[in-house]
């Protein structure tokens, strides 16, 4: 695989006249960034504006891919609910995007992202009867399916437990290894474990937060991870209060 | 609603039916007793089934005809914002003249036939349908709008895959509110001009004083809204059960 273009995002976004953010953000290419704030500080708006859809505001700014080629079609989504269209089987859910283009869609290769995901047993089941850790599995198939350079991901693992979310945590870092990933979240574990690089989002603007020296995924009980953890905790409290 | 409820609730209408003519007296020219009604249809069975069988088909086919027409209308409007902001003014302008005063002029353009009868109904369950469907065209989760947007959806496949499905549970809506209003129309469109059908029937006997056959006519064209309305609330429930990825599909 090429190595996948980073992306340069530097702009205001208004709404109603009214400042929301005024960020400057580099996602170097191939490497995980992690973008964390409180609610309503705008982060999911800057994925938004990254995928080009509606966001209610007016931006002015640039977002652009490092090595110059336009983001259109290269980017693939994930969100905190699984969007899997409840009338359709597990692998149909997988295979939606070829649909939706009008493309044949290849089966075979969906099925073996299943298996990858670990959900061989349910290629003929309806979302409905999955837990919903296997939900986002099956979300994070369909989002390997569209194979895409640059994946976002806007905080796909909130509404699982703590077990589930550590587990498609490790799974998601193995099966987007490469790619040039953006994920908000608000949790400071996850963004120690999975990034390379962490943004911290306010009213103030953005700023980058060091990062442990090992390699990521981290492990959970890494001493390193754990103590860059607090420190983000103790900091983003700071920023909240 | 089980099958013995409603038996129950038939026999005691009946029972009470009964009484109501017993305690007052009342000639069965005026209040006919459901046992004289019942000597009534079976005296003039082949009749008021030769009439039936046209009131069903008059029914049927407007209520296919008109879903076809209400749900393409919905689709073609929730396709283009266009023909959105245009039609959809007019269409609830439409519903400002009373369906019922077209009859004569229907009655006059597609004859005493069937014809004018059907397209009585379609014109009365093409709204519902039309106004249901849209509804639940429109009202997507955004999510999957935003999905099929990263994904390169182009419209018509995302109509077809995406918001038709979802939009099942609220044609099924639009659909139960048409197998109560079908009949009305069929049968508004037979008193005002027609040659057969229950409506013509029921004008019929009205008019010769034979008020039990009248009841017999109404009495089947009751059971025939009720067993219209069983089958396609079956129908909606399938197409939610189908949306929502539960039951068998």
């Amino acid at each position: 695989m090429t190595v996948p273009p980073g992306i340069r995002f530097a702009g205001q976004h208004h709404i109603d006249g009214r400042l929301l953010f005024d960020a400057d953000i580099q996602l170097p290419g191939g490497q995980w960034t992690c973008l964390l704030g409180r609610s309503g500080v705008g982060k999911s708006t800057i994925l938004r504006l990254i995928l080009d859809l509606e966001t209610g505001g007016q931006f002015t700014g640039d977002i652009s891919a490092t090595n110059g080629v336009g983001l259109a079609g290269r980017i693939s989504y994930m969100a905190q609910s699984d969007l899997l269209l409840p009338w359709l089987s597990v692998l149909e859910n997988v295979c939606i995007g070829a649909r939706l283009r009008g493309e044949v869609p290849d089966a075979a290769r969906a099925a073996d992202l299943l298996v990858r995901v670990g959900l061989a047993d349910h290629l003929a089941s309806k979302p409905s009867t999955l837990s919903g850790g296997m939900r986002q599995r099956a979300a994070l198939a369909r989002t390997l399916f569209e194979d895409r350079p640059v994946v976002l991901l806007d905080e796909p693992f909130s509404a699982l437990d703590a077990g589930t979310r550590a587990d498609m945590q490790d799974l998601a870092a193995e099966a987007l290894q490469g790619r040039t990933v953006l994920l908000v979240t608000h949790d400071p574990s996850e963004a120690t474990r999975l990034a390379h690089q962490i943004i911290i989002m306010s009213a103030q603007g953005t700023a980058r937060w060091p990062v442990p020296d090992t390699p990521a995924p981290r492990a959970i009980d890494d001493p390193q991870t754990l103590a860059c953890q607090t420190r983000l905790l103790s900091h983003i409290r700071g920023v909240a209060a | 609603m089980r099958g013995r409820d409603i038996l129950i609730a038939v026999l005691l209408g009946l029972a009470l039916w009964q009484g109501a003519v017993m305690l007052t007296n009342a000639p069965h020219f005026i209040l006919p007793s459901p046992w004289r009604i019942a000597q009534a249809a079976y005296r003039s069975r082949a009749i008021i089934a030769e009439n039936a069988v046209v009131t069903t088909v008059e029914v049927l086919l407007g209520l296919v005809l008109g879903t076809l027409l209400g749900a393409a209308t919905a689709i073609h409007l929730a396709l283009s914002k266009t023909a959105e902001r245009l039609m959809l003014p007019l269409l609830v302008f439409t519903q400002a003249v009373p369906v019922f005063a077209l009859a004569p002029l229907l009655t006059l353009w597609f004859g005493y036939g069937m014809g004018s009868k059907i397209v009585m109904t379609v014109i009365i369950i093409y709204f519902p349908v039309a106004s249901a469907f849209h509804d639940g065209l429109t009202r997507i989760d955004r999510g999957y709008h935003d999905l099929s947007v990263t994904m390169g959806a182009g419209k018509y496949h995302f109509m077809r895959h995406v918001r038709i499905p979802s939009a099942l549970p609220s044609l099924g809506t639009g659909l139960r509110l048409s197998a109560v209003y079908a009949p009305i129309g069929a049968v508004i469109g037979e008193w005002v001009g027609a040659s057969k059908g229950l409506g013509y029937l029921m004008l019929l006997a009205n008019g010769r004083a034979k008020i039990d056959l009248m009841f017999a006519s109404l009495i089947v064209l009751a059971c025939l809204t009720v067993v219209l309305h069983i089958a396609v609330g079956r129908l909606a429930d399938w197409m939610s059960n189908y949306a929502h990825g539960s039951g068998r599909s």
